[in-house]
């Protein structure tokens, strides 16, 4: 037994207690779930003993399936069978309308946004995505023996605010913490770093079925510099794919194909290519005719050469936006399974002059990189080691005079970020003013994606002219935009209506969860209950611990109320009263907002003493 | 706010950027959100607030024009949102010819040999006008303040050059 406990200050005495994180990459062709166990980062395997889940959601009449059992429904019932649903995150049904035609299910109009209308009524992506990350959480929490405790969520870099949100969403519907949004390159480039120690500027090249990212990042002494990113979130292998359905459909002389005709030539299409990487021709047998047909890896390299030579465009202008060439990119990693094309191999080794690196499984790099942040993240390492700078990847604008857009944030600015911008009233006693807020390097606001509109309401009735309201726009370290706004000279709190063009509202969100079949048996009270419960776990062991670590920045009086507020907390976080716990929360951290800026002071006094500069 | 104290600096123009890189990642390690990932609502809050304020404050102190305004906003001088006409007209007269030059390039036989022509005049009348701008504010004297704002009123013009003639190489490029 132990007579004393001696603890750093800031460390606790008690047991370190292992929380259970998982890394998600939530692909669009597949779908992996990752863990770090005994210092490895390992991807988990479902019960079927595979770890590459298919992201493919079937809803039939006897229910809904995820992965492998879905996509074998796929060619037989294809207008139920969601594929590449990443596609559809955070777009409008307008902008979706090309896709119509290429993709076997049916796209419908939900409010402005896309939605498929299937055998079990109209879902639309973030409810499909929801499936399938409440799919992989449920293999690790089997696996672990347990709930998680957060996960992080990998998405392209090249990701719009819509996009990210809508992704955010659908692990919200899933029933999961989210720890971070990370983007693939990073954890990509974070599972190499941390294998091998790398150092110096390296370029992540990431293809995958549907999108493709290229990243250029700093590495030195553990800490990750995102320096520029770019890409194209809708060119894929999937369109190898289709290149090759319509070459196919050439050669049979079929013009219009079913949704399941369509269907069984895609599954050749990806077959021929895989087949191809291996082989120099394929032959095989057209679907729906009595006809057969070859391929060479020459002729299927012409087909491709247009949408590999796009990528090679992306990757000037990203080592542009670096200030960098390709003679400076000390290593390429590949990742995504279409890295496995040779055309693409040996493309992106012609463009940077370098054999690139391919010795973690393309396929599964991202996720072992997010399992490696998200077990940083949730706190099972004291401190962390490493740390991840990224950069907003799309400029953020406000639409001006005549539809232009006048930037507030450039795309490449290191995140988190917040930019303020004062605007006027034009008119006496003007009370409210409309703001909308485009993404996008255009000139014109018709050019750029629309993010939101938002109006501010209860600005104080001034002359023309005379209210100045500052706007101010924050980029968290999700990538996710947030906009508050204050008059000047009255410090009037101006009221937001968030208007998002292509997202969720957060009422949209929670019906969602109400109505999904996850949470229909759950009662709603009991799950925002846990929430509060959650949050002053977490209020008590982070101001415990501050308590712990500097009781010297504070008055015996204000030690002495601050202690008392955490008892309270404490005990009224045993009862069920959700409202009595989120006052006693809010009551805690208006009690301690000045310590908190006193320890602010103090850890930038430290932050900045006795290091010297090669310590970093 | 005063990023020079923010990172212990001193509150001059002439500043070791080394060792502001170096602060700046110290601070990061500190506060980035990354590090509390885990924490209360209100800590995650805060560390958003506080490492976008600590980015700003870099990205302010490394470019020689945003530290010189930076410099100047503290002394109770403010031009970063000001509309003011130029008063010297050999100055104008200079910005004009060099924009003439610009758009000269696409009909030149040999465009990369112009580019690399006005990329180095660019280059050398900046330095010249950042060693002057760097006396001035170093006098901390009204006078030399009001010559500084003048002097990064200039810089800007080539600030802007430079820009554009980098389009103009992306675009011959592609």
């Amino acid at each position: 037994m132990a007579l004393l406990q001696i603890a750093e200050p800031g460390q606790s005495a008690a047991p370190h207690q292992h929380k259970l994180a998982a890394g998600i990459d939530l692909g669009t062709t597949n779908s992996l779930v990752a863990t770090v166990r005994s210092g490895e980062a390992n991807t988990l395997k479902n019960t079927e003993g595979r770890d590459m889940l298919p992201s493919v959601v079937r809803y039939s009449a006897e229910g809904v399936t995820v992965g492998d059992a879905a996509m074998q429904a796929a060619d037989n019932d294809a207008e139920n069978t969601i594929v590449s649903v990443k596609r559809l995150m955070g777009k409008g049904y307008s902008e979706t309308l090309a896709l119509n035609d290429k993709v076997p299910y049916r796209l419908v109009d939900q409010q402005g946004l896309v939605a498929i209308d299937t055998a079990l009524g109209v879902k639309n992506p973030v409810e499909v995505s929801a499936e399938i990350l409440a799919t992989l959480a449920n293999t690790a929490s089997e696996t672990l023996g347990g709930e998680l405790n957060g996960v992080v969520i990998t998405v392209p870099a090249y990701f719009d605010d819509a996009q990210r949100q809508a992704t955010k969403d659908a692990a919200k519907l899933a029933g999961l913490t989210v720890l971070r949004l990370l983007n693939e390159p990073t954890a990509a480039a974070l599972a190499y770093g941390l294998d091998s120690g790398q150092e110096g500027v390296i370029a992540v090249y990431d293809l995958g079925g549907g999108t493709f990212d290229i990243s250029i990042l700093r590495l030195r002494r553990g800490v990750f510099e995102v320096l520029a990113t770019g890409g194209d979130s809708a060119l894929g292998g999937d369109d190898f794919d289709h290149a090759l359905v319509s070459w196919m459909q050439q050669q049979a002389g079929v013009s219009n194909l079913s949704h399941q005709q369509m269907r069984q030539y895609l599954t050749l299409a990806r077959s021929v290519k895989e087949q191809l990487s291996a082989t120099d021709t394929v032959n095989f047998s057209l679907p729906g005719t009595q006809q057969q047909a070859e391929l060479s890896r020459a002729e299927f390299n012409q087909l491709i050469s247009p949408l590999v030579k796009k990528t090679s465009r992306a990757c000037r202008q990203v080592l542009r936006d670096a200030g960098l060439t390709a003679a400076d990119i000390a290593t390429v990693v590949m990742v995504g399974g279409s890295t496995r094309v040779p055309l693409v191999r040996s493309e992106v080794a012609a463009f940077f002059g370098s054999e690139p690196l391919t010795s973690i499984d393309p396929d599964k790099v991202v996720a072992l990189g997010a399992a490696i942040q998200a077990n940083v993240l949730v706190g099972n390492k004291a401190e962390a080691d490493t740390l991840l700078l990224d950069v907003i990847p799309l400029s953020l604008g406000l639409e001006t005079m005549g539809g232009l857009t006048e930037k507030i944030i450039p795309r490449n600015t290191v995140i988190p970020v917040a930019r303020a911008q004062e605007f006027t009233t034009f008119k006496d006693g003007q009370t409210a003013m409309a703001l909308h807020v485009v993404q996008g390097e255009r000139e014109l606001v018709e050019n750029c994606r629309s993010l939101a509109r938002f109006e501010l309401r209860g600005i104080p009735p001034m002359p023309a002219g005379g209210a100045h309201i500052r706007v101010t726009f924050q980029v968290d370290a999700d990538g996710l935009l947030s906009v508050s706004a204050q008059e000047k000279s009255t410090g009037v709190q101006a009221n937001i209506q968030v208007k998002p063009s292509y997202g969720l509202s957060d009422d949209q969100v929670a019906d969602m969860l109400k109505g999904s079949m996850q949470y229909a048996r759950q009662d709603m009270q009991q799950r925002l209950l846990r929430e509060q419960q959650v949050e002053a776990e977490r209020v008590l062991e982070a101001v415990g611990q501050a308590l712990k670590a500097d009781a010297a920045l504070l008055s015996a009086a204000e030690f002495a109320n601050i202690e008392q507020a955490l008892a309270q907390l404490a005990k009224i976080k045993q009862g069920d009263d959700t409202a009595a716990i989120k006052a006693a929360i809010e009551h805690t951290n208006t009690l301690t907002d000045d310590f908190a800026a006193r320890r602010m002071d103090q850890s930038i006094r430290q932050a900045l003493k006795g290091h010297n500069v090669d310590e970093v | 706010m005063n990023y020079f104290q923010l990172f212990q600096l001193p509150e001059k123009f002439d500043l070791d950027l080394t060792e502001l890189g170096s602060r700046y990642l110290r601070l990061q390690k500190q506060f980035h959100p990354d590090q509390h990932a885990a924490g209360s609502e209100r800590d995650k809050l805060l560390a958003v607030q506080h490492t976008a304020n600590i980015n700003d404050a870099y990205h302010s102190l490394k470019q020689p024009l945003l530290r010189a305004e930076h410099l100047l906003a503290l002394r109770g001088l403010k031009i970063s949102q000001e509309q003011r006409s130029f008063t010297d007209p050999a100055f104008l007269m200079q910005q004009m010819e060099l924009r003439e030059q610009l758009a000269d390039i696409e009909h030149s036989d040999d465009a990369d040999a112009v580019i690399v022509n006005i990329e180095q005049l660019l280059q050398q009348q900046k330095k010249q006008l950042q060693q002057q701008l760097a006396t001035a504010l170093d006098a901390v004297s009204h006078e030399q303040d009001q010559l500084a704002a003048e002097l990064i009123r200039k810089l800007k013009f080539f600030y802007k050059l430079e820009q554009e003639l980098e389009l103009i190489e992306q675009q011959l490029q592609d």
